[in-house]
């Protein structure tokens, strides 16, 4: 039976279970007129559709997610030891012979008798355990209603029990943040400490050499693999500081015009336009930044004589620049707009002109939360990828001219990870003690920025 | 004392300079929503500029003989022969016939003039139609990229030869198909239809499209549900305690955690410890639907806030329960605001790439999925594709597919607008 038959022949049951369970509390109610039903027919009839389909649901999910793992353990452990004992990754490579011969599809190379019988076994296990999930869950649904609908009384508190489930399923909902950022520690972590058994914290830190390509066989020539990663850092640095060199200013006065000078006509129309720019893929300023923006500036430098590589760190910069500009605006516009009028009205009141309030009463006054904007975007820019994978270099040049070939973090861990390779090579893991520094640069940048943004608000609240 | 009439002078003096500075100060202003407007302006009329003529494809019109010796011999319309014939010959005879040429590397030139994939266009419309067997008729077949460029117009027909992709001999030839109207552009329908493909005239979008379909369909279906559970819980029901102090610093971490860090932990946790299929829609939803909870719940949140407490009030008065008071008054009061907060949630899935990356919907994929568990790819990233690729075509049909997507992301905020000024109430 697939998976999708058992779903649907749960929803049969759990549909049965509730109308048999609304059903009975009418009768029950009927037998006896002098007891009030205590809640709705409804929530009887959905107190028995829970008991109906959330164990079964449980026990079909615990099951579709273990059972792979499970299966193949047997399978290996039934395999000859000659097999067993071979390294994790050649072991790997008969697991999956194994169970594409079972699938019918293309096996590597010449199937032997002992992947055929191990593919047979296989096959057997599946079947079994499908069998037996199908039953167990089904069994489950029935006799779950049946316990239910025989709880059913006038006095029962179906709604109150009812509502406790609802109001747990929101629990847990609300927890996946929670579970979300345990995930991506614990995932990114594990990788990194495996990394860094290899390869030094510090000679990651602080080395100045990256060439992540290892050597495949002892005898080749210049790929030892070097993991220095400041090159990456000061590459990430620089395209950053480009990006908030054009978005800064350019976000911060457009944000000033708009609340303080512009009627509401102009604010009306140019505003939108703006926020297209938030609403733009990143793929798509990638495309641009590559093809319109680096042939540009490459062919202008050379009018002037100026040597300016086609992937220099000035295009992916200006690009990531004009993605943050709508960013930086409208975190600095909220602010601006929350500095109290009283302020400006006394500077006003002494004589000051619009420019001069605003220099030195309004931006004094909103600095800190524009800091805390400015600090998020810099998060942003850190993290982009599109722009910089399409638009910047992939050789590590350590270097802070921004007419130069620079690459990124991000960018390497795009390419360290694209495309097919074994999964404990130092290669792929160093993408991952990246994605960690990444990680924690970020969320530092981020609770700072949180944290001088709320300050600022209370401050005039 | 002060002297007034000093100060006042003094004050006078320096007006000038004073209105001057905030003469200079409000120009700057101006010029820098200017240069942002400018911004979107370069940016649509460079991709539109570049993408539009990918919207049109370039066929050559061809005498086949449809000769019953090559493609049934035996003459009893087995559509298995018909299948295995040998089509190619069919057009590079009726190429042959057209035009004259000597040698095998201007045969060779010759045959190029047309798309590869012509044998199986001739051999859909023999199957389709197997009475055009043994005939001779004018079939309009799809031309090879390079001429689709020429024809387009972006290969320089002045320049000397060494210094195009394409010979002074082709040249001759398609002149001489213009001279005769046997070249023609029509609306490019493989383009929006078809996979993706090596050869830049048969790629198109549809896979993608589908791609993104099955994608978004997994995380709208997982997201919004959650999203608004969450919100619920948080607006509704949770009591202020440390537990969900840590639940809103996260969502609000999450919201600014880089993309490609998703990516990472769909790869470790989705793909390596839970074995799911790499490639399939379904992995990325998994990762999209982590990616937009934290902006469907702060505008779930949003929403909820907005619902005045009478209501709830009132609920609570004529004797429901909290729950109850919840989901039957206040929850459809705010869901314009959540569905609008959820639609602009999809349009950021849509858009994104960089973790996708890491699950393997980078893959090169023709056919096109049928299912979320099928390998596909996912419109962005097909564009990031065809952008690395070399050929002019795949540049142009990169433009094309941004101008598709940028069509699907303002049609999704256009509904989100009108969702919002349409259910908007003022309380």
């Amino acid at each position: 039976m697939s998976t999708y038959i058992i779903i649907l022949m749960l929803l049969g049951l759990t549909a049965f279970a509730y109308h048999r369970g609304r059903k009975r509390a009418l009768a029950v109610s009927s037998l006896k007129p002098a007891e009030r039903l205590h809640s709705l027919p409804h929530y009887y009839g959905a107190w028995a559709a829970i008991w109906c389909s959330l164990p079964a649901l449980l026990v079909l999910g615990a099951w579709l997610a273990l059972q792979g793992t499970v299966i193949t353990e047997l399978v290996i452990s039934d395999l000859p030891a000659s097999v067993r004992e071979l390294p994790e990754g050649r072991l790997g490579l008969v697991v999956n012979d194994i169970r594409n011969h079972a699938e019918g599809s293309i096996t590597s190379g010449e199937v032997s008798a002992e992947i055929e019988a191990a593919a047979e076994h296989y096959a057997r296990l599946k079947g079994i355990s499908r069998m037996a999930m199908s039953v167990l869950v089904l069994v489950l649904a029935v006799v779950g209603s049946l316990v239910a609908l025989r709880f059913i009384a006038p006095h029962f508190r179906a709604r109150n029990t009812v509502e406790w489930v609802i109001r747990a399923v929101l629990i847990i909902c609300s927890s996946i943040a929670i579970i979300t950022t345990i995930g991506i520690v614990l995932s990114v972590l594990f990788e990194a400490v495996r990394f860094f058994e290899k390869v030094p914290v510090t000679e990651f830190l602080f080395g100045t050499n990256w060439s992540p390509q290892t050597a495949i066989r002892e005898d080749q020539v210049g790929s030892t693999g070097a993991f220095g990663a400041v090159p990456l850092f000061a590459g990430t640095l620089l395209i950053s500081s480009i990006a908030m060199l054009a978005a800064v200013p350019i976000g911060l006065m457009s944000a000033i015009y708009l609340s303080e000078y512009a009627g509401p006509k102009l604010r009306a129309s140019a505003k939108p336009v703006l926020e297209i720019l938030a609403g733009i893929p990143t793929v798509v300023y990638g495309f641009f930044a590559a093809l319109t923006v680096a042939p540009f500036i490459r062919d202008s430098g050379s009018l002037v004589g100026l040597e300016v590589s086609s992937e220099s760190a000035l295009a992916a910069g200006l690009v990531m620049g004009v993605m943050i500009i709508p960013f930086v605006s409208s975190l600095s516009d909220d602010v601006i707009n929350a500095v109290p009028q009283s302020l400006r009205d006394a500077s006003y009141g002494v004589g000051a002109t619009r420019s001069e309030t605003i220099r030195q009463v309004v931006l004094p006054a909103a600095l800190p939360g524009i800091a805390g904007g400015v600090l998020l975007a810099v998060s942003r820019a850190i993290g982009e990828t599109m722009i910089v994978v399409m638009a910047a270099g992939l050789a590590a040049n350590l270097t802070a001219n921004p007419l130069e070939s620079v690459t990124t973090v991000t960018v390497q861990i795009v390419t360290l990870l694209v495309g097919d390779q074994e999964f404990d090579s130092p290669k792929t893991l160093a993408a991952f003690a990246l994605g960690l520094t990444l990680f924690l640069v970020t969320l530092a940048l981020n609770v700072i920025a949180l944290h001088i943004v709320r300050k600022y608000r209370e401050q005039y609240d | 004392m002060i002297d007034t009439t000093d100060t006042v002078t003094l004050v006078k003096q320096s007006l000038a300079k004073r209105y001057a500075a905030e003469r200079r100060f409000r120009r700057i202003g101006l010029a820098a929503i200017l240069v942002g407007i400018a911004f979107v302006l370069v940016l649509f009329t460079s991709i539109v500029s570049k993408g539009y003529t990918a919207f049109l494809q370039t066929q050559i019109s061809l005498e086949i003989n449809f000769d019953a010796e090559v493609i049934d011999p035996q003459g009893n319309r087995d559509p298995e022969t018909i299948a295995q014939a040998d089509f190619a010959k069919l057009y590079k005879d009726a190429l042959k016939a057209r035009f004259e040429v000597t040698g095998r590397s201007e045969r060779r030139e010759l045959y190029n003039l047309v798309s590869n994939g012509t044998p199986y266009t001739l051999r859909d419309l023999v199957v389709a139609n197997p009475d055009l067997i043994g005939t001779t008729g004018r079939v309009w077949i799809i031309a090879d990229d390079e001429i689709d460029m020429l024809v387009k117009g972006y290969i320089d027909r002045d320049l000397p030869e060494s210094d195009r992709r394409i010979s002074d001999r082709t040249i001759g030839w398609v002149e001489q198909l213009e001279a005769s109207e046997d070249i023609r552009t029509t609306f490019n329908w493989t383009f929006l239809t078809a996979g993706d493909s090596r050869e830049p005239e048969q790629a198109g979008i549809g896979g993608a499209v589908m791609g993104s379909f099955y994608t978004l369909m997994v995380t709208l279906v997982l997201s919004f549900p959650i999203g608004v559970a969450a919100a619920i819980y948080l607006e509704e029901f949770a009591p202020r305690n440390q537990f969900t102090d840590l639940i809103e610093v996260n969502i609000n971490n999450l919201a600014a955690v880089p993309s490609i860090v998703f990516g990472l932990l769909g790869l470790a946790v989705f793909l390596n410890f839970f074995g799911m299929p790499r490639s399939a829609p379904v992995v990325g939803g998994l990762v999209l639907t982590l990616m937009t909870l934290p902006t469907i719940i702060i505008a779930s949140r949003a929403a909820l806030k907005s619902v005045p407490p009478s209501i709830r009030d009132a609920a609570l008065g004529i004797g429901a329960s909290r729950v109850q008071s919840v989901f039957h008054h206040v929850l459809p009061q705010a869901m314009p605001g959540m569905m609008t907060g959820t639609i602009i949630g999809m349009a950021q899935a849509l858009g994104e790439s960089a973790p996708l990356l890491m699950i393997g919907m980078i893959a090169f994929i023709v056919e096109i999925p049928s299912g979320p568990f099928d390998p596909a790819t996912v419109l962005p990233v097909q564009i990031y594709l065809w952008a690395d690729s070399p050929e002019r075509a795949f540049l142009e049909r990169s433009s094309a597919a941004i101008m598709v997507l940028l069509t699907f992301l303002i049609a999704m905020n256009a509904l989100a607008v009108v969702l919002r000024k349409r259910f908007e109430k003022r309380w």
